[in-house]
Formats: structure tokens, sequence, C-alpha cells
């Protein structure tokens, strides 16, 4: 019986041990911006656009405009290119593909979904950037280079999503629709949209929490420069970024001010992915 | 007939959308193939950092991984059994659920400066145990998600049996409910390493990176994920081709388990 | 009397399975008349019925021969239907041949779109006509009492037999000639089978109706005429009165009197 005890007991601290981690996560962030909170105002941060080190290496003006800024520009920029990509795909794994490459293409998509973000990161910063200022100008490292990478890493997340969430249309509700004469489109647009929707939603907005975290993918090509972006084509910075860039060699107040840029993202997150989750992807189970 | 051109012109577009997709992502493997082969060769696997090598780095991106799902596994898997065979629809149980899932998508970074805070700062300086915990925390949630939905796939007459011949509740989960959703549970723990080995984000702050070899967790330490981030940034040729033999490598890994587990674990496919 | 559809050596066999599922199925389906298909599961009703609007053709694969005759309103001209090939043809017999399942498959929309939907596909535009013909078809499916005053709500709200109603309306409201049905009452309990059994009575006047049922009760009241099948093979077909009283073959009769099945 004291082993009963003690598996229980066990596996309840577990339990509370997920969510001390998390509320851990926020009082240690929150801790550690305090400084910056306090210099810079819990609001004032956000519009301010400056990011000033102090002479001494210590102080400074800091505010988390531009940041917030490019995170949500690549992020915008992502989605607009995966989506229609992700549901091409999505659609055609479910309506289109013959039976003998459905599987095969399916488990591709998902083992695309697997490969570390710090490898698309390489490929934008080697080629596609390179090739993308040969076509539009600018910069190399830009938005525009950053938010298309981006998009492709969440492709097959999207894809593969999308595609579970349009594989559980009954199969006799489609047979139904073609039997009164309805295209292939027409099923698609009609029924097994209209049936997935809040799946298909759900696997875009968990897509753009996944975008808008991101660090790797976007760290070697949105520029790292503290500046608006002026077009799509320059160079700017973005959240996860500008910790990952800068955090290494901050003094004090900069520092506070990246745990309360970190403090804002992590809430954004949330705040993406709980919508996604228990509204659009709530299990009915 | 319009709707007909209409139709022909929606499945074009798809199969087109999906060509596209599909070779931007064949582009990427076969930059990272070409680039690959051009780079490695045994140097790379018998030398460390510092010679350019990536020795000590892809050990200790094992080590770190290997520490962290010994720490994570059993924490996320204890707090899963908590959920669906001690709390199920209770209300603790439920937030956790679902906070541990809300936890599953946060930014890693996030999670790195989070340990940076706790064991970096405290401690004085980057350490390998900080990036080790980063890891475990990182792998939690999803462990947690994987046991919590394994263990709801064994048959409730499964538990009602092992309670009629008189074992204990803990008997049955340990004897019974973990060992029919067995190769579930080792499927997820493998996807939770696969997961962990790419990240870099949560070691920057933590770990760091060390150019030798070490088994030192309290110092900085070896990352191959975080050394193709500073290789690939260094304006040198070598050091660019170092980074492109790791990221072969690590992608390489990385497919490599994630076949591994299609092939021990068939889900049932519905409909 | 006028032939509707009629098959000749009709075989049909799913991909990746060595032998046919249908082997050389002769049968006629009269116009304006019930014809059911009976036979023990797995004998291969589902899938001649499915033939009959090449509703197979959703998934590739699978392989047809023989013919599949269907006749104009006249049951003069007759045209193959395994010969069609473009999309156009396949659009346009399904028109002409509605389908109704097991379970009920509303739509996930209004009433009224449910209805509108296949009207919409084949071109008509005009409001009025439109609303018209739902009228018309929901008073066919003796639907139009129950939800004329919810005609924008989900169809998802109606019961299982009045869903089951809207879907036979939905089709009729495209005035086919043929309804394939498959055991369209198997999910449905004792009174909406009532009506939809006495629906189905009255729709010959204005089409022909091809039903598989497991229910031999309802094939001997509703049907005209009766085909069992047995192993992919069509055994026996009669007059339905014959079949039941008469059967010329053993195998039918020990299956109507429910020795195996
Ligand atoms: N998609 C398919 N692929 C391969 N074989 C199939 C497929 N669908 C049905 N079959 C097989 O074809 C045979 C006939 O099936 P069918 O559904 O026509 O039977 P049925 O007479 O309608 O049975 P039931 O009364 O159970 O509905 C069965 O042996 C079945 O296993
Ligand atoms: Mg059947």
């Amino acid at each position: 019986m004291l082993f009963n005890r003690f598996f229980r007991g066990l596996s309840h601290t577990s339990a509370w041990l997920v969510l001390t981690i998390l509320f851990a996560i926020i009082i240690v962030l929150f801790h550690y911006s305090k400084s910056a909170i306090g210099d810079f105002g819990f609001f004032h941060f956000i519009t301010n656009s400056k990011w000033i080190v102090g002479n001494d290496g210590n102080g400074g003006n800091f505010g988390g405009l531009i940041p917030i800024l490019g995170t949500f520009l690549s992020s915008l920029i992502a989605m607009v290119f995966a989506i229609p990509i992700a549901m091409g795909i999505a659609i055609f794994l479910t309506e289109i593909a013959p039976e003998f490459l459905k599987a095969p293409v399916g488990i591709a998509v998902e083992l695309l979904a697997a490969i570390p973000s710090i490898i698309y990161g390489m490929w934008g910063l080697f080629y596609f950037g390179p090739l993308l200022q040969s076509w539009f100008g600018g910069q190399s490292n830009s938005l525009l280079t950053a938010g298309v990478v981006l998009g492709i890493m969440v492709i097959p997340f999207m894809a593969a999503l999308s595609r579970d969430a349009m594989n559980t249309t009954p199969s006799v509700l489609v047979e139904s629709a073609y039997s009164m004469g309805a295209t292939r489109y027409e099923v698609i647009k009609d029924i097994v949209f209209p049936f997935a929707k809040k799946g298909i939603i759900g696997s875009v907005i968990l897509s753009l929490g996944r975008a808008l975290g991101e660090t790797m993918a976007v760290a070697f090509l949105i520029g790292g420069v503290f500046r608006f972006p002026d077009s799509l084509t320059s160079a700017t910075i973005s959240i996860p970024v500008l910790i990952a860039n800068n955090f290494g060699e901050a003094g004090n107040l900069q520092l506070s001010a990246m745990f309360y840029m970190a403090l804002i993202l992590f809430i954004i997150s949330f705040f993406t992915i709980t919508i996604a989750k228990f509204y659009f992807l709530r299990k009915t189970d | 007939m319009n709707r007909l051109l209409l139709n022909k012109i929606v499945i074009t577009l798809s199969t087109l959308a999906a060509l596209m997709g599909i070779s931007f992502l064949l582009w990427i493997l076969v930059t990272l193939s070409i680039r690959g082969y051009h780079s490695i060769d045994w140097h790379i696997f018998t030398t460390d950092l510092v010679n350019n090598g990536l020795r000590n780095v892809i050990i200790g991106q094992f080590i770190l991984a290997g520490i962290a799902t010994v720490i994570g596994v059993p924490v996320g898997m204890m707090a899963g059994i908590y959920l669906r065979e001690y709390g199920i629809n209770s209300k603790f149980a439920m937030i956790v659920r679902n906070l541990s899932d809300v936890m599953m998508s946060a930014p890693s970074i996030v999670i790195g400066i989070f340990v940076y805070g706790i064991f970096v700062v405290p401690f004085g300086g980057f350490n390998g145990w900080a990036g080790v915990i980063a890891l475990a925390i990182l792998m939690i949630p999803i462990v947690v998600s994987t046991t919590d939905s394994m263990l709801s796939l064994v048959p409730q007459e499964l538990r009602e049996a092992g309670i009629a011949l008189g074992a204990s509740k803990a008997q049955v989960i340990y004897k019974i409910v973990l060992s029919a959703a067995k190769i579930g549970l080792i499927t997820g723990v493998l996807l939770a390493f696969a997961r962990v080995i790419g990240e870099t984000a949560p070691l920057l702050f933590t770990s760091a990176n060390n150019n030798f070899f070490s088994f030192g967790l309290s110092n900085q330490y070896p990352s191959l994920t975080v050394s193709i981030y500073h290789l690939a940034l260094f304006p040198s040729q070598t050091s660019q081709n170092l980074a492109w033999a790791g990221s072969a490598i690590l992608t390489l890994l990385v497919l490599f388990i994630n076949l591994i587990t299609r092939f021990i674990f068939k889900p049932r496919k519905q409909k | 009397m006028k032939l509707a559809i009629q098959t000749k050596d009709f075989s049909f066999t799913y991909p990746k399975t060595k032998e046919a599922t249908l082997k050389g199925i002769n049968i006629p389906i009269y116009a304006n008349k019930v014809t059911a298909l009976i036979g023990p599961s797995g004998c291969g009703k589902s899938t001649l019925l499915r033939s009959c609007n090449r509703i197979h053709d959703v998934y590739p694969g699978n392989s047809y021969d023989g013919e599949i005759l269907l006749y104009d309103n006249n049951g003069e001209k007759a045209e193959n239907i395994l010969q069609y090939k473009k999309e156009n043809d396949l659009i346009n017999l399904r028109q002409r041949i509605g389908m109704i399942f097991q379970k009920p498959t509303p739509f996930p929309m209004s009433i009224k779109d449910n209805i509108t939907y296949g009207l919409k596909l084949s071109g008509i535009k005009n409001k009025t006509e439109l609303l018209d013909r739902t009228e018309i078809a929901l008073k066919g499916a003796a639907l139009w009492e129950e939800v004329k005053d919810r005609l924008n709500n989900s169809a998802m709200g109606l019961s299982g037999g009045q869903q089951q109603r809207l879907c036979i309306a939905r089709a009729v409201a495209l005035k086919p000639q043929v309804l394939l049905f498959d055991e369209p009452t198997s999910a449905l309990d004792p009174i909406s089978t009532a009506s939809i059994e006495a629906l189905i009575s009255e729709l010959k006047n204005e089409l022909t109706v091809l039903i598989v049922t497991h229910n031999m009760q309802q094939a001997s009241r509703i049907s005209d005429y009766t085909g069992f099948m047995y192993l992919g093979d069509l055994v026996e077909y009669d007059v339905t009165e014959t079949i039941f009283l008469n059967p010329k073959e053993k195998k039918t009769e020990d299956y109507i009197t429910g020795r195996f099945g």
C-alpha cells in the first residue's frame, strides 16, 4: 500500500510541477522586467521606438515598438505566403491526390514539419535571401526574406493539421454532394471547408503562434537592425531576434527590457495558442 | 461550361500549390544534401570545434538532450498518468491539461531566458545544467500530452479486470495500463527527443557553447545547434562549411528518429 | 412496361481486389416502379446501386465491365452510362439519378440551402423559382408543415427522420428520373420508417425507385419487383410476390425464410 500512495503522490506532484513551471515562467519574467517597466512604463514601453544603450553600458532608453512590429509583420507575411500553399497541399492530399500518392506525400509533409528551424534559417541565409534580393532588390536579409522563409517553415505544419481537419468530413457527406451533381471544387467549397472550418482556422492560428515565437529561422534573416522597415525588402528586427542577438552582452537595464520583451512575447503567444486550441481545436471526445 | 472550368482551375491551382510547397521543401533537402556531402568527412567526427571538427558538439548535444530526457520524461509521464488515471476530468486535471497544452507551443526562446533567470544568473554564468533544464521544460508538456492521449486509448475494461483481480490502483497502472500503452509511449518519448535535440534558442543563453570536449555540466557546454548558429554567421568558408555539415547531420538525425517512430507505431486510421 | 435502367452482363471490380465483386449482372429496372435488392451482407447490393450513378468514380481505380443502360423518359432511347468519360456527363447523370444514404446526410447549411443546393448547381438562379421548388420538394417529402417556419435554421437541428426526409426532398427537388436508396431506414425509428416508406410509395408516380434493404417486410410492403443477390450474382429476379411466395431458387427460399443471411 505504501507503493500505492507513493505512486499517486509522485504523479500528483508531477502534475503540480507542470503548473508550477508555468507560473514560475511568468513570475521570473516579470521579476526581471520590473526595472524596465518601472523606468519606461508598462504601456509607454510598447509605443516607444527607441533602443539606445547608455554610454556606461548600463542605462539607456529602450522601447519595444519596432521588434513588436517586426514580429507581427514577419508573421503576417508568413501567413499570407503559407495559407494558400498549405491549403493547396491539404486539398491535394484529401481530395485530389491518387491513392498511391496520399501516404508518401502525407508522410513527407509530416517529416518536413519536424526539421529543426535553424535549418530553414541556414537555407534562407545562403540561398533564398540572395535569390529574393536578386529579384526584388533591397537587402538580402529583410522583412520579406524572414517572412517568406517563416512561411515555408510553417507550411508543412499548417498543411498537416488542415488535412487532418478536412479528413474528418464524413465520406457519406462528400458522396451525397457528388450524387447531387457537384464538382470536386464545389464539394470542397460547400462541404469539406464548412465542415472542417474550425479545424482549419485553428491550424492557421496555431501556425501563426509558431511564426510569432520563432527565433532561429528569423535570426539569420531579418537583418537584426533597430529600424522601422520602410519597405518589404529592408531589414528590421523581431522580439525573438532582439533577444537572441543582444542578450549576451546586455547591461542591467537592457537585460530587463529584453525580459520585458520576452514577457510580452509570451503573453501574445499564450493568447494566440489559447484561442486556437480552446476555441477552434477543442477536442470533442 | 463555367462550373467545370472553375473546377479545373481550382484543382490545377491546388495541385500547383502542393507542387510548389513540396519543391521548396525538396530544395531545402537537396541543398542540405549537397552542402552536407561536400563538407562532411571523418575529420569532423574525430576532432573538436577548436580544430574545425564537430565531435564535441555532437556528443554535447546528445548529452544535453539525453539528460533532459531522463529528467523530462519521468516528470511528464507521471503528470500524464495523474491526468488520465487519477484526475481524469476533475477541475485540477483539466486546468493542468489545458495549460500544459498551451505551454507546448510557447516560444522556446522564452523558456531559454526563463532558465537564464533562475539557473544562470544565480550561479554566475552559463552552464550545461541550465541547458538541460531548458530542454527538459520544453519536453515535459509534450510528454504529458502524449502520455495523456496514449493512456486514453487503453480500454477501461483492462483497468477493471486488474482491479477485479485485487491489484491496487498503482499496480494496475504500472503493470497493466503502462504496458498496454508501451509502444505509444515509446513513440512519444522518441518524438519529444527528436524535437528537443534540434532546439537552438533555449540553449543560446543557458549552456551557450564550448569549443572543447567537456563532460562538466557546470561550465559552458558544447552544443551542435548553437555551433551551427555561430559558424554560419562567421565570415569564413571553413566555418560555413562546418555549419552545413552540422545542419546535414542534425537533419538526418531528426528525420531518422521520426522515421523509426513510424515503423514502430502505426496509428490506426480513423474513418 | 417502360424500362428506366437495364444492366447487361454488368461486372464490377474494386481496386486491388482480384475477383470481381459483381459478376455479370442482368437486371431490368422498370420505370415508375419500386425495385428492391435483397441479399446477405457483402453480396454486392450497395456496389450495384452505387454503379447506377457512377458514385464509385469519386474514388479512383475501379473497373466496370458490360453495360448499364439508362433510358429516356419514354423508355425508348438508351445510353450506356459506363461510357461516360467527361466530368460533365457524370454531373448530368447524377442530376438524373439521385441517391439517398443509410445515415441522413444533411449538409452543414440551412434547411433551405440544403434543398436549393442541387438546384443552384444545375443553374437555377431565379429566387422565386428556387423558393417555389423548395416548397414543392418539402411538401413532396411531407416535411413542409414541420419546417416551414424555420427554413433558415441549420439542418443539423432536425431529428433523424426529418433529416432523412430532407435528404429525399433535396434529391426530389432536382426532378430526377431515378432515386437510389441504400437502406434508407435502417438508422431510423419505426415511426420515421413508416413515413419514409409511405413517401417512397408515393414517389413512384413521378420517378423510378431502386432500393436496397435488409428488411424483408419492407421489401414486400413497398416494392413491385425484387432481386435477390448472393456473392456478387443476381440469383433470382421477379415480381415481389413471386419472390416471397414462390421463389424458384432454393437459395432465395432459404434466405427469405431466414435460414441464412
Ligand atoms: N471500397 C471497397 N474496396 C474493396 N472491396 C470493397 C469495397 N467496398 C466493398 N467491398 C467489398 O465488396 C463486397 C460487396 O460489398 P457491398 O457493400 O456492395 O455489400 P452489401 O451487399 O451492400 O452489404 P451490406 O448489406 O452489408 O451493406 C464486399 O465483400 C465488400 O467487402
Ligand atoms: Mg450495403
